[in-house]
């Protein structure tokens, strides 16, 4: 049966900076629409630059931004925006996050397994025998033992292991999904892939689906199936992420993975528009691109693009797909 | 050609010492761009310090030197002893943050006069850093603004700029672009290669991303727990890798278009303040033997050019 797995109704966050005189908007979403339906458990890239709104989507999911206007809808809940929303206990079955640094997100004085049981204690209201019984199968789940992790400290697990147990602790309430940012971007290469595919069981044995915030377009392309571009706070194109990311429409989508360093085909030597009024961008009355696409137009600069559909499910907004 | 030879460095701190890099010995040839690859913490950024002669503590050359190929006024090859008397004219540095690196109160000219040594006016200096800067692609008048002033891939630029006006013989970046978005760091990486073309200088660029070397460097160095593992023409390294190390990282390596499954290399780094014994990779090895975790394997010229430390070769190759 198809589900809504992550819908938005016109997302807008507005962060207002500086004082008086030099007031700055910055519309970090900027009329963001989504409706991913699925009949199955997926992972949603969100991708995009530094300044592209992917984190503070993430933070209006999460509860922890609200939205200036709009609506999310994960698995038919409600999470952020005006109307009837879950309770703080329903919200903690519905998403859950994991954090880029696994060293920041658990106390250093504290041990790791106390950690994920007082989680499980508190978010799924567990006895202690029931909670250590629910860390050990969370633990199992992600590939670790729990006679391994008992007692130890943060600092006496690599990077690779402790992002684990914190993909644990985010799978101990059951979540629908889970909000991924970044979550590879501190771990060292050689054991990147491991946290990468553990994210891919997950969402087949434990039919979690993941909303994965990420700038790398290589592991977006290996890890979704589905992905979405932002660029100043605006989706530009969303779709299947293999299909966007071997046939990009827009062209800024083109631009970024003509500009990916990859290790299977050189670079072209094309000198690159580069944007440098990066504020101002995110007040563009038009398509924010426009001032360093090749193909703009005068309607580029006044009228925001509305979205084109395409018969393969993706959405392209630009004028001129 | 830059030489380092038995180079051992290390860090003291409260718990005693560390050797971040441990033994490494290899000729770096000249008028190349060398990449430097390897997981945090296993010593790449140590090792490039070491060559820019910036032995501050908590940082020390326990053993070894390095020679840079060039000589000093009395005709003596410099070395690592007096290496900083050569800063920014034959030697320069690109750091990573240009935020950081930049005096966020002060003008991007000032700085340059008062990071520049120079024995000119000022006026004829800035003109000069004016029309060098057009060159890297910036604006002549950015020189004139404070660094908040610019975006992030100006900054660098500007920090581009200071390292190569002098037309240093050896330049090093540590990480030059891994704080900027890929469209961005695409622009300075290929205005470095420019740079290279003309300058005919050698760049040493360290970086965790394995698609940068892949794009701009010519030769790569892997390190691997404060050890050279494997050194050779990239393309080489990327087609043809010798160290088992090496063959595991690039295999994992999700690359856009190609579905195949990735897999991680198993276990993980040993801490360098463990007593290690034999080959450092050994434990994480399939192949390893006996003789592995016993006898630390030396760096040697397998194929012309290709330099590897494995004992077996051969068989990782099969």
């Amino acid at each position: 049966m198809m589900e809504t797995i992550l819908k938005t109704d016109s997302l807008n966050k507005v962060y207002r900076l500086g004082g008086l005189i030099h007031r700055a908007r910055i519309d970090a979403l900027d009329d963001v629409n989504l409706d991913i339906k699925s009949d199955q458990p997926i992972i949603i890239g969100l991708v995009g630059e530094s300044g592209s709104g992917k984190t503070t989507f993430a933070k209006v999911i999460l509860h922890l931004v609200e939205p200036t206007s709009g609506r999310v809808i994960v698995y038919d809940r409600l999470v952020a925006g005006k109307g009837d929303k879950p309770t703080g206990q329903e919200l903690l079955h519905t998403v859950q996050p994991i954090f880029q640094d696994p060293y920041a997100a658990f106390s250093s004085y504290q041990t790791v397994n106390s950690y994920l049981e007082r989680t499980a204690m508190r978010v799924n209201q567990l006895s202690r025998t029931e909670a250590v019984d629910a860390v050990e199968e969370a633990l199992t789940s992600v590939g670790l033992k729990y006679e391994d992790v008992r007692g130890k400290y943060p600092n006496q697990f690599s990077g690779g292991e402790l992002q684990r147990a914190s993909v644990a602790r985010a799978l101990i309430p059951r979540p629908k999904m889970v909000i991924a940012d970044e979550p590879v971007s501190m771990i060292d290469a050689s054991l990147r892939m491991s946290v990468i595919n553990l994210f891919l069981t997950l969402k087949q044995e434990y039919k979690t689906s993941f909303l994965y915030i990420t700038h790398d377009l290589t592991i977006a392309y290996y890890v979704c199936d589905y992905i979405t571009i932002l660029y100043r706070g605006a989706i530009f194109e969303s779709g299947p992420a293999k299909a966007v990311l071997t046939d990009p429409q827009h062209p800024y989508t083109k631009l970024l993975l003509e500009s990916v360093p990859r290790t299977n085909r050189k670079w072209d030597h094309k000198q690159i528009a580069l944007s440098d009024i990066e504020t101002k961008e995110y007040q563009f009355e038009g398509c924010k691109f426009y001032n360093r696409c090749p193909i703009a137009a005068d309607i580029c600069v006044h009228d925001r693009p509305a979205p084109v559909k395409k018969e393969d499910g993706r959405v392209v907004y630009c004028h001129f797909v | 050609m830059i030489k380092l030879s038995n180079l051992v460095a290390s860090y003291t701190t409260a718990r005693g010492q560390v050797n971040a890099v441990d033994g490494v010995n290899l000729q770096i040839p000249s008028e190349y761009i060398v990449g430097i690859a390897g997981e945090s913490g296993c010593g790449k950024t140590t090792l490039i310090r070491v060559i820019y002669g910036d032995m501050s503590p908590p940082l020390s050359l326990e053993k070894g030197e390095v020679r840079y190929g060039f000589c000093d006024a009395n005709g003596t090859e410099v070395t690592s002893d007096n290496i900083g008397d050569y800063w920014s004219k034959r030697i320069s540095y690109i750091p990573q943050s240009s935020m950081s690196s930049l005096n966020p109160v002060t003008r991007i000219r000032k700085q340059f006069t008062d990071f520049l040594d120079y024995d000119k006016g000022r006026a004829e200096l800035l003109d000069e850093v004016r029309a060098y800067v057009k060159n890297l692609d910036l604006p002549p008048e950015a020189i004139d603004a404070y660094p908040h002033e610019l975006s992030g891939g100006m900054r660098q630029r500007i920090l581009v700029a200071m390292a190569t006006f002098f037309q240093p013989d050896i330049l090093l970046a540590d990480e030059p672009t891994t704080a900027l978005d890929v469209v961005v760091q695409k622009g300075i990486l290929l205005m470095l290669k420019r740079l290279q073309e003309q300058m005919q200088n050698t760049i040493i660029l360290v970086s965790h991303d394995m698609g940068v070397h892949y794009q701009i460097a010519q030769k790569m160095l892997i390190m691997y727990a404060a050890k050279v593992v494997e050194f050779g023409d990239t393309r080489e390294v990327f087609e043809a890798p010798l160290h088992p190390y090496t063959r595991f990282m690039i295999e994992s390596l999700p690359t856009i278009g190609d579905d195949r499954v990735r897999q991680s290399v198993r276990g993980r780094p040993p801490s360098l303040w463990e007593d290690l014994k034999g080959c450092r990779f050994a434990p994480r090895c399939p192949m390893a033997t006996e003789r592995c975790r016993s006898e630390e394997p030396a760096l040697r010229e397998y194929r012309p050019g290709q330099f590897v430390a494995c004992h077996y070769v051969e068989r990782s190759l099969q």
